[in-house]
Protein backbone atom coordinates (compact mmCIF):
# COMPACT_ATOMS: atom_id res chain seq x y z
CA UNK A 1 0.00 0.00 0.00
CA UNK A 2 1.38 3.43 -0.86
CA UNK A 3 1.19 5.43 2.50
CA UNK A 4 0.28 8.92 3.02
CA UNK A 5 3.46 10.51 4.53
CA UNK A 6 3.03 12.79 7.68
CA UNK A 7 4.86 15.68 8.49
CA UNK A 8 5.18 17.01 12.20
CA UNK A 9 4.57 20.90 11.14
CA UNK A 10 3.64 22.53 15.04
CA UNK A 11 4.64 21.74 18.67
CA UNK A 12 3.25 22.91 21.86
CA UNK A 13 4.02 22.10 25.27
CA UNK A 14 3.54 23.46 28.99
CA UNK A 15 5.91 21.98 31.40
CA UNK A 16 8.37 21.88 34.19
CA UNK A 17 10.90 23.12 32.07
CA UNK A 18 8.91 25.90 30.33
CA UNK A 19 5.83 26.69 28.42
CA UNK A 20 7.51 27.83 25.30
CA UNK A 21 9.50 26.18 22.74
CA UNK A 22 13.18 28.32 22.86
CA UNK A 23 12.88 27.76 26.93
CA UNK A 24 11.91 23.79 26.98
CA UNK A 25 14.70 23.03 24.42
CA UNK A 26 17.03 25.29 25.79
CA UNK A 27 16.54 23.21 29.38
CA UNK A 28 15.98 19.69 27.73
CA UNK A 29 19.21 20.04 25.98
CA UNK A 30 20.80 22.06 28.68
CA UNK A 31 20.10 19.32 31.13
CA UNK A 32 18.24 21.76 33.61
CA UNK A 33 15.98 20.24 36.22
CA UNK A 34 12.42 21.25 36.56
CA UNK A 35 11.62 19.05 39.73
CA UNK A 36 11.20 20.73 43.47
CA UNK A 37 9.54 20.27 46.18
CA UNK A 38 5.45 19.81 46.01
CA UNK A 39 3.89 23.52 45.94
CA UNK A 40 0.59 22.49 44.80
CA UNK A 41 -1.00 20.43 48.43
CA UNK A 42 0.50 20.02 51.09
CA UNK A 43 2.81 16.68 50.93
CA UNK A 44 3.80 16.61 54.20
CA UNK A 45 2.33 13.60 55.53
CA UNK A 46 3.50 11.77 51.44
CA UNK A 47 6.88 9.57 50.75
CA UNK A 48 7.50 11.88 47.99
CA UNK A 49 7.49 15.62 48.23
CA UNK A 50 8.76 16.56 44.98
CA UNK A 51 7.23 16.56 41.40
CA UNK A 52 7.75 18.10 38.06
CA UNK A 53 5.45 21.15 38.87
CA UNK A 54 3.96 23.88 36.12
CA UNK A 55 4.85 26.95 37.72
CA UNK A 56 4.33 30.34 36.40
CA UNK A 57 2.28 29.66 33.81
CA UNK A 58 -0.26 32.24 32.76
CA UNK A 59 -3.84 31.40 31.51
CA UNK A 60 -5.22 34.66 30.65
CA UNK A 61 -3.99 34.26 27.10
CA UNK A 62 -5.74 30.64 26.80
CA UNK A 63 -8.80 30.55 29.21
CA UNK A 64 -11.37 32.88 30.15
CA UNK A 65 -11.93 32.80 33.59
CA UNK A 66 -15.31 31.57 33.53
CA UNK A 67 -14.45 28.55 31.77
CA UNK A 68 -11.00 27.83 33.45
CA UNK A 69 -13.17 27.04 36.71
CA UNK A 70 -14.69 24.88 35.11
CA UNK A 71 -11.96 22.28 33.84
CA UNK A 72 -9.69 20.41 35.67
CA UNK A 73 -6.12 21.10 35.55
CA UNK A 74 -5.29 18.68 32.99
CA UNK A 75 -6.80 20.80 30.50
CA UNK A 76 -5.78 24.57 31.97
CA UNK A 77 -2.33 22.39 30.67
CA UNK A 78 -3.52 20.63 27.48
CA UNK A 79 -5.87 23.40 25.79
CA UNK A 80 -2.98 26.14 25.90
CA UNK A 81 -0.59 23.15 24.59
CA UNK A 82 -2.74 22.72 22.09
CA UNK A 83 -3.21 26.70 21.06
CA UNK A 84 0.16 27.05 21.21
CA UNK A 85 0.98 23.84 18.24
CA UNK A 86 -1.51 25.84 16.08
CA UNK A 87 0.39 28.81 16.30
CA UNK A 88 3.64 27.12 15.98
CA UNK A 89 2.09 25.34 12.57
CA UNK A 90 1.18 28.55 11.35
CA UNK A 91 -2.22 26.95 9.97
CA UNK A 92 -5.58 29.10 9.82
CA UNK A 93 -7.49 26.59 10.68
CA UNK A 94 -10.54 28.38 10.75
CA UNK A 95 -9.66 28.82 6.48
CA UNK A 96 -9.03 24.75 6.19
CA UNK A 97 -12.00 22.04 5.79
CA UNK A 98 -13.15 21.37 9.59
CA UNK A 99 -13.89 17.94 8.64
CA UNK A 100 -10.35 16.87 7.51
CA UNK A 101 -9.64 17.77 10.98
CA UNK A 102 -9.11 15.89 14.07
CA UNK A 103 -8.19 15.41 17.81
CA UNK A 104 -6.90 12.90 20.10
CA UNK A 105 -5.17 14.77 22.84
CA UNK A 106 -5.42 12.05 25.85
CA UNK A 107 -4.66 11.66 29.54
CA UNK A 108 -3.48 8.85 31.75
CA UNK A 109 -6.26 9.79 34.66
CA UNK A 110 -8.30 12.32 33.33
CA UNK A 111 -9.53 14.78 35.85
CA UNK A 112 -8.10 13.44 39.02
CA UNK A 113 -8.62 16.76 41.23
CA UNK A 114 -12.13 17.67 40.55
CA UNK A 115 -12.90 13.98 41.18
CA UNK A 116 -10.66 14.50 44.73
CA UNK A 117 -12.42 17.72 45.49
CA UNK A 118 -16.04 16.42 44.78
CA UNK A 119 -15.61 13.49 46.87
CA UNK A 120 -15.00 15.77 49.42
CA UNK A 121 -18.23 17.66 48.55
CA UNK A 122 -20.06 14.12 48.77
CA UNK A 123 -18.71 12.86 52.24
CA UNK A 124 -19.05 16.39 53.86
CA UNK A 125 -22.50 17.96 52.78
CA UNK A 126 -23.71 14.91 50.63
CA UNK A 127 -25.29 14.16 46.96
CA UNK A 128 -27.38 16.89 46.11
CA UNK A 129 -24.53 19.53 45.98
CA UNK A 130 -22.24 18.15 43.04
CA UNK A 131 -21.19 20.07 40.76
CA UNK A 132 -22.95 19.40 37.47
CA UNK A 133 -19.29 19.94 35.87
CA UNK A 134 -18.15 17.26 37.62
CA UNK A 135 -18.71 15.14 35.24
CA UNK A 136 -17.47 16.73 32.37
CA UNK A 137 -14.73 17.88 33.83
CA UNK A 138 -13.81 14.34 34.83
CA UNK A 139 -14.09 12.84 31.66
CA UNK A 140 -10.27 11.91 30.15
CA UNK A 141 -11.67 12.44 26.83
CA UNK A 142 -13.25 15.87 27.20
CA UNK A 143 -9.56 17.65 26.26
CA UNK A 144 -10.27 16.49 22.83
CA UNK A 145 -13.90 17.58 22.78
CA UNK A 146 -12.41 20.99 24.03
CA UNK A 147 -9.81 21.37 21.60
CA UNK A 148 -12.48 20.65 18.82
CA UNK A 149 -14.30 22.97 19.88
CA UNK A 150 -11.93 25.77 20.40
CA UNK A 151 -10.75 25.65 16.75
CA UNK A 152 -13.76 24.44 15.60
CA UNK A 153 -12.61 20.98 13.90
CA UNK A 154 -14.49 18.48 13.37
CA UNK A 155 -12.76 15.19 12.02
CA UNK A 156 -12.12 12.26 14.07
CA UNK A 157 -11.98 13.25 17.85
CA UNK A 158 -10.97 10.20 20.21
CA UNK A 159 -8.70 9.53 23.42
CA UNK A 160 -6.41 6.93 23.67
CA UNK A 161 -5.92 5.57 27.19
CA UNK A 162 -2.82 3.55 27.69
CA UNK A 163 -1.80 5.00 30.91
CA UNK A 164 1.84 6.37 30.47
CA UNK A 165 1.82 5.26 26.88
CA UNK A 166 -1.45 7.69 26.25
CA UNK A 167 0.72 10.40 24.40
CA UNK A 168 2.70 7.95 21.98
CA UNK A 169 -0.59 6.03 21.52
CA UNK A 170 -2.42 9.38 20.12
CA UNK A 171 -0.10 10.27 18.17
CA UNK A 172 0.42 6.91 16.27
CA UNK A 173 -3.18 6.65 15.98
CA UNK A 174 -3.37 9.90 14.68
CA UNK A 175 -0.37 8.89 11.75
CA UNK A 176 -2.71 6.14 11.34
CA UNK A 177 -6.10 7.99 10.28
CA UNK A 178 -3.65 10.42 8.06
CA UNK A 179 -2.21 7.97 6.26
CA UNK A 180 -5.50 5.96 5.74
CA UNK A 181 -6.62 9.51 4.53
CA UNK A 182 -9.81 9.81 7.19
CA UNK A 183 -8.24 13.51 8.20
CA UNK A 184 -5.10 15.91 6.45
CA UNK A 185 -4.25 17.34 10.02
CA UNK A 186 -3.90 15.76 13.60
CA UNK A 187 -3.95 17.23 16.74
CA UNK A 188 -2.04 15.22 18.78
CA UNK A 189 -1.02 14.99 22.50
CA UNK A 190 -1.40 14.50 26.11
CA UNK A 191 -1.82 16.16 29.08
CA UNK A 192 -1.66 14.98 33.11
CA UNK A 193 -2.25 16.78 36.43
CA UNK A 194 -1.01 14.48 38.97
CA UNK A 195 0.57 16.39 41.33
CA UNK A 196 -2.63 15.94 43.74
CA UNK A 197 -3.15 14.30 46.64
CA UNK A 198 -5.10 11.07 44.63
CA UNK A 199 -2.54 11.34 42.06
CA UNK A 200 0.64 11.49 44.37
CA UNK A 201 -1.02 9.21 46.78
CA UNK A 202 -2.11 6.47 44.63
CA UNK A 203 1.60 6.15 42.65
CA UNK A 204 3.52 6.20 46.41
CA UNK A 205 1.17 3.32 47.42
CA UNK A 206 2.85 1.20 44.64
CA UNK A 207 6.20 2.02 45.64
CA UNK A 208 6.44 3.56 42.41
CA UNK A 209 7.71 6.66 43.23
CA UNK A 210 11.42 8.57 44.43
CA UNK A 211 12.05 9.55 47.91
CA UNK A 212 15.28 11.78 47.37
CA UNK A 213 13.01 14.29 48.85
CA UNK A 214 15.83 16.41 49.88
CA UNK A 215 17.83 16.58 46.62
CA UNK A 216 14.59 17.11 43.84
CA UNK A 217 16.98 17.93 40.95
CA UNK A 218 19.15 14.64 41.29
CA UNK A 219 15.77 12.40 42.18
CA UNK A 220 14.72 11.28 38.46
CA UNK A 221 17.89 9.45 37.42
CA UNK A 222 16.90 7.16 34.91
CA UNK A 223 19.38 4.05 34.06
CA UNK A 224 22.00 5.33 36.69
CA UNK A 225 22.17 2.50 39.65
CA UNK A 226 21.05 4.63 42.35
CA UNK A 227 17.64 5.29 40.82
CA UNK A 228 14.40 4.78 42.95
CA UNK A 229 11.75 5.19 41.47
CA UNK A 230 10.34 7.70 39.37
CA UNK A 231 9.34 11.69 39.90
CA UNK A 232 5.79 12.58 39.32
CA UNK A 233 5.16 15.63 36.66
CA UNK A 234 2.26 17.16 35.14
CA UNK A 235 1.99 19.48 31.40
CA UNK A 236 0.75 18.84 28.31
CA UNK A 237 2.65 18.26 24.71
CA UNK A 238 0.47 18.22 21.66
CA UNK A 239 1.98 18.38 17.56
CA UNK A 240 0.28 19.05 14.76
CA UNK A 241 0.58 16.44 12.49
CA UNK A 242 -0.02 16.99 8.50
CA UNK A 243 -0.22 15.48 5.43
CA UNK A 244 3.05 15.48 3.66
CA UNK A 245 1.72 17.12 0.75
CA UNK A 246 -0.67 19.53 2.34
CA UNK A 247 2.26 21.13 4.52
CA UNK A 248 4.82 21.17 1.75
CA UNK A 249 1.50 23.20 -0.07
CA UNK A 250 1.62 25.75 2.01
CA UNK A 251 5.29 25.96 2.57
CA UNK A 252 5.02 25.09 6.19
CA UNK A 253 8.01 24.63 8.03
CA UNK A 254 8.57 20.74 8.90
CA UNK A 255 10.16 19.73 11.84
CA UNK A 256 10.38 15.94 11.34
CA UNK A 257 8.59 13.57 9.58
CA UNK A 258 6.29 10.80 11.58
CA UNK A 259 7.17 7.67 9.57
CA UNK A 260 6.11 4.75 12.08
CA UNK A 261 4.35 3.39 14.85
CA UNK A 262 4.30 0.00 16.73
CA UNK A 263 2.23 -0.97 19.18
CA UNK A 264 2.13 -4.33 21.32
CA UNK A 265 1.19 -5.46 25.12
CA UNK A 266 2.90 -8.05 27.18
CA UNK A 267 -0.15 -9.83 28.21
CA UNK A 268 2.14 -10.31 31.77
CA UNK A 269 0.98 -8.05 34.56
CA UNK A 270 -1.41 -5.21 35.34
CA UNK A 271 1.91 -3.05 36.78
CA UNK A 272 5.40 -4.68 36.10
CA UNK A 273 6.83 -4.88 32.56
CA UNK A 274 7.79 -8.53 31.20
CA UNK A 275 11.23 -9.10 32.17
CA UNK A 276 12.51 -10.29 28.64
CA UNK A 277 11.17 -7.08 26.74
CA UNK A 278 9.57 -9.07 24.67
CA UNK A 279 6.51 -6.66 23.93
CA UNK A 280 8.71 -3.12 24.28
CA UNK A 281 11.16 -5.21 21.89
CA UNK A 282 8.41 -5.84 19.04
CA UNK A 283 6.84 -2.62 19.08
CA UNK A 284 10.48 -0.75 18.19
CA UNK A 285 11.06 -3.37 15.61
CA UNK A 286 7.74 -2.48 14.39
CA UNK A 287 7.53 1.25 14.41
CA UNK A 288 11.06 1.44 12.32
CA UNK A 289 9.66 -1.80 9.85
CA UNK A 290 6.71 0.57 9.09
CA UNK A 291 9.08 3.50 8.87
CA UNK A 292 10.67 1.23 5.90
CA UNK A 293 14.12 1.35 8.25
CA UNK A 294 16.38 -0.93 9.73
CA UNK A 295 17.98 -1.30 13.00
CA UNK A 296 21.33 0.42 11.76
CA UNK A 297 19.06 3.26 10.87
CA UNK A 298 18.06 4.23 14.37
CA UNK A 299 20.40 6.93 16.08
CA UNK A 300 18.63 8.05 18.76
CA UNK A 301 16.21 6.47 21.13
CA UNK A 302 14.23 8.98 23.31
CA UNK A 303 13.36 6.11 26.05
CA UNK A 304 10.82 5.64 28.09
CA UNK A 305 13.25 5.74 30.99
CA UNK A 306 11.05 6.22 34.26
CA UNK A 307 14.03 5.87 36.74
CA UNK A 308 12.17 2.83 38.24
CA UNK A 309 14.31 -0.20 38.84
CA UNK A 310 11.95 -2.30 36.63
CA UNK A 311 11.62 -0.11 33.92
CA UNK A 312 15.06 1.11 32.55
CA UNK A 313 16.15 -2.81 32.90
CA UNK A 314 13.71 -4.07 31.07
CA UNK A 315 13.73 -1.60 28.60
CA UNK A 316 17.81 -1.61 27.97
CA UNK A 317 17.15 -5.39 27.39
CA UNK A 318 14.24 -4.40 24.66
CA UNK A 319 16.68 -2.17 23.02
CA UNK A 320 19.35 -4.25 22.61
CA UNK A 321 16.72 -7.30 21.13
CA UNK A 322 15.24 -4.66 18.92
CA UNK A 323 18.34 -3.60 17.45
CA UNK A 324 20.40 -6.38 18.30
CA UNK A 325 23.68 -6.36 19.40
CA UNK A 326 26.08 -4.02 17.03
CA UNK A 327 23.42 -1.43 17.11
CA UNK A 328 22.21 -1.16 20.33
CA UNK A 329 26.39 -0.36 21.13
CA UNK A 330 25.96 2.36 18.24
CA UNK A 331 22.73 3.87 19.41
CA UNK A 332 22.30 7.19 21.51
CA UNK A 333 19.59 6.76 24.64
CA UNK A 334 18.69 9.21 26.65
CA UNK A 335 15.76 9.95 28.94
CA UNK A 336 14.27 13.01 28.99
CA UNK A 337 12.48 12.22 31.74
CA UNK A 338 15.39 13.07 34.10
CA UNK A 339 15.11 16.64 33.56
CA UNK A 340 10.70 16.81 33.30
CA UNK A 341 9.89 14.06 35.28
CA UNK A 342 6.99 11.55 34.38
CA UNK A 343 4.64 13.34 33.17
CA UNK A 344 2.49 10.12 32.49
CA UNK A 345 -0.20 10.10 29.90
CA UNK A 346 1.79 13.37 28.41
CA UNK A 347 4.98 11.71 28.69
CA UNK A 348 5.18 10.76 24.69
CA UNK A 349 4.14 13.78 23.59
CA UNK A 350 6.56 16.29 25.06
CA UNK A 351 9.33 13.68 24.24
CA UNK A 352 7.55 13.60 20.92
CA UNK A 353 8.57 17.28 20.52
CA UNK A 354 12.06 16.28 21.71
CA UNK A 355 13.02 13.99 19.17
CA UNK A 356 11.22 16.60 16.46
CA UNK A 357 13.74 19.74 18.05
CA UNK A 358 16.67 16.81 18.22
CA UNK A 359 16.16 16.26 14.47
CA UNK A 360 16.24 19.85 13.81
CA UNK A 361 18.33 20.68 15.97
CA UNK A 362 21.29 17.80 15.13
CA UNK A 363 21.48 17.86 19.21
CA UNK A 364 20.57 14.88 21.49
CA UNK A 365 19.07 16.14 24.51
CA UNK A 366 20.85 14.22 27.68
CA UNK A 367 20.22 11.44 30.30
CA UNK A 368 21.10 13.68 33.38
CA UNK A 369 21.86 12.90 37.19
CA UNK A 370 23.87 9.73 35.51
CA UNK A 371 26.79 8.99 38.15
CA UNK A 372 26.93 5.39 38.70
CA UNK A 373 26.68 2.91 36.39
CA UNK A 374 24.55 -0.31 36.59
CA UNK A 375 25.28 -3.28 35.06
CA UNK A 376 22.25 -3.93 33.60
CA UNK A 377 21.92 -0.60 32.09
CA UNK A 378 24.99 -0.98 29.96
CA UNK A 379 23.83 1.06 26.77
CA UNK A 380 25.42 4.76 25.53
CA UNK A 381 22.55 7.01 27.08
CA UNK A 382 24.09 10.53 26.71
CA UNK A 383 24.94 11.09 30.11
CA UNK A 384 24.33 14.20 31.41
CA UNK A 385 25.55 16.27 28.34
CA UNK A 386 23.53 16.83 24.95
CA UNK A 387 25.51 15.91 22.56
CA UNK A 388 25.84 17.45 18.92
CA UNK A 389 24.82 14.97 16.20
CA UNK A 390 22.49 14.63 13.47
CA UNK A 391 20.82 11.13 13.28
CA UNK A 392 18.66 10.56 10.32
CA UNK A 393 15.93 8.67 12.49
CA UNK A 394 15.03 8.27 15.95
CA UNK A 395 12.35 6.17 18.22
CA UNK A 396 10.44 7.25 20.97
CA UNK A 397 9.35 4.93 23.49
CA UNK A 398 6.25 5.02 26.01
CA UNK A 399 5.41 1.49 27.98
CA UNK A 400 1.88 1.80 30.50
CA UNK A 401 0.70 0.38 33.68
CA UNK A 402 -1.32 -2.65 32.07
CA UNK A 403 1.12 -3.83 29.79
CA UNK A 404 0.99 -1.27 26.95
CA UNK A 405 3.98 -0.84 24.61
CA UNK A 406 4.12 1.95 22.09
CA UNK A 407 6.60 3.11 19.61
CA UNK A 408 7.48 6.26 17.49
CA UNK A 409 9.73 6.63 14.58
CA UNK A 410 10.39 10.01 13.41
CA UNK A 411 12.82 10.61 10.68
CA UNK A 412 14.96 14.09 9.89
CA UNK A 413 14.01 15.68 7.20
CA UNK B 1 -25.43 43.61 51.33
CA UNK B 2 -28.98 43.94 50.21
CA UNK B 3 -30.73 40.84 48.03
CA UNK B 4 -30.10 42.38 44.95
CA UNK B 5 -26.64 43.32 45.38
CA UNK B 6 -25.71 39.25 46.89
CA UNK B 7 -27.80 38.30 43.76
CA UNK B 8 -26.01 39.96 41.10
CA UNK B 9 -22.77 39.09 42.71
CA UNK B 10 -23.12 34.99 42.33
CA UNK B 11 -24.66 35.43 38.45
CA UNK B 12 -21.24 37.40 38.12
CA UNK B 13 -18.89 35.16 39.60
CA UNK B 14 -20.94 32.22 38.18
CA UNK B 15 -21.07 33.69 34.46
CA UNK B 16 -18.24 35.83 34.38
CA UNK B 17 -20.38 38.86 33.06
CA UNK B 18 -20.27 42.35 33.49
CA UNK B 19 -22.35 43.55 36.75
CA UNK B 20 -23.62 46.11 34.50
CA UNK B 21 -25.76 43.10 32.21
CA UNK B 22 -27.32 41.46 35.22
CA UNK B 23 -30.57 43.59 35.12
CA UNK B 24 -34.03 42.22 36.18
CA UNK B 25 -35.10 41.55 32.64
CA UNK B 26 -32.14 39.62 31.66
CA UNK B 27 -32.46 36.24 30.99
CA UNK B 28 -29.65 33.71 31.93
CA UNK B 29 -29.73 31.77 28.91
CA UNK B 30 -30.75 34.02 26.29
CA UNK B 31 -28.85 37.77 27.18
CA UNK B 32 -26.43 36.35 29.91
CA UNK B 33 -24.81 32.83 28.17
CA UNK B 34 -25.93 30.61 30.37
CA UNK B 35 -25.98 27.01 28.96
CA UNK B 36 -28.52 24.16 31.27
CA UNK B 37 -25.49 23.17 33.54
CA UNK B 38 -24.74 26.62 34.23
CA UNK B 39 -28.15 27.31 35.37
CA UNK B 40 -28.04 24.43 37.55
CA UNK B 41 -25.09 25.34 39.22
CA UNK B 42 -26.35 28.92 39.31
CA UNK B 43 -29.70 27.74 41.74
CA UNK B 44 -27.00 25.47 43.68
CA UNK B 45 -25.09 28.51 44.00
CA UNK B 46 -28.02 30.46 45.43
CA UNK B 47 -29.39 27.58 47.86
CA UNK B 48 -26.22 28.01 49.65
CA UNK B 49 -26.11 31.35 49.87
CA UNK B 50 -29.32 31.69 51.40
CA UNK B 51 -30.06 28.47 53.22
CA UNK B 52 -32.94 27.55 50.93
CA UNK B 53 -33.57 24.58 49.37
CA UNK B 54 -34.95 25.12 45.72
CA UNK B 55 -36.88 22.49 44.29
CA UNK B 56 -36.53 21.61 40.27
CA UNK B 57 -40.11 22.18 39.43
CA UNK B 58 -39.21 25.94 40.70
CA UNK B 59 -35.61 26.21 39.41
CA UNK B 60 -37.00 25.67 36.21
CA UNK B 61 -38.80 28.74 36.36
CA UNK B 62 -35.95 30.79 37.56
CA UNK B 63 -35.20 31.78 33.95
CA UNK B 64 -34.40 35.54 34.65
CA UNK B 65 -32.60 37.54 37.02
CA UNK B 66 -36.08 39.13 38.29
CA UNK B 67 -37.63 35.76 38.70
CA UNK B 68 -34.94 34.88 41.01
CA UNK B 69 -35.52 38.35 43.28
CA UNK B 70 -39.04 37.37 43.54
CA UNK B 71 -38.86 33.91 44.25
CA UNK B 72 -36.42 34.69 47.20
CA UNK B 73 -38.22 37.70 48.58
CA UNK B 74 -41.14 35.48 48.12
CA UNK B 75 -39.84 33.18 50.38
CA UNK B 76 -38.62 35.76 53.04
CA UNK B 77 -35.02 34.97 51.83
CA UNK B 78 -31.85 37.12 52.13
CA UNK B 79 -33.19 39.67 54.43
CA UNK B 80 -30.76 39.96 57.02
Amino acid sequence: MNKRRVAVTGLGVVSPVGHDLKTFWERISGGVSGIGPITKFDATDYDTRIAGEVRDFDLDPYIPKKERRRMDPFCHYGLPAAALAVADSGLDLAAEDPWRTGVIVSSGTGGLQILQEQMKVLLERGPSRFSPFMIPQMITNILSGLIAIRFGVKGPNVCVVTACASATHSLGDSLRIIQHGEADMMLAGGAEAPVCELGVGGFCAMRALSTRNDEPTRASRPFDAERDGFVPAEGAGVLVLEEWDHAVRRGARIYCELAGYGRTCDAHHITAPDAEGEGAMRAMRLAYEDAGLTAADIGYINAHGTSTLLNDKGETLAIKRALGPEQARKVMVSSTKSMTGHLLGAAGAIESVACALALKNGVLPPTINYEYPDPDCDLDYVPNEAREVQVQACLNNSLGFGGHNGTLCFKAV
Amino acid sequence: MSLEAKVKEIIVENLGVNPEQVVPEASFIEDLGADSLDTVELVMAFEEQFGAEIPDEDAEKLTTVGAVLEYLKGKGLGED
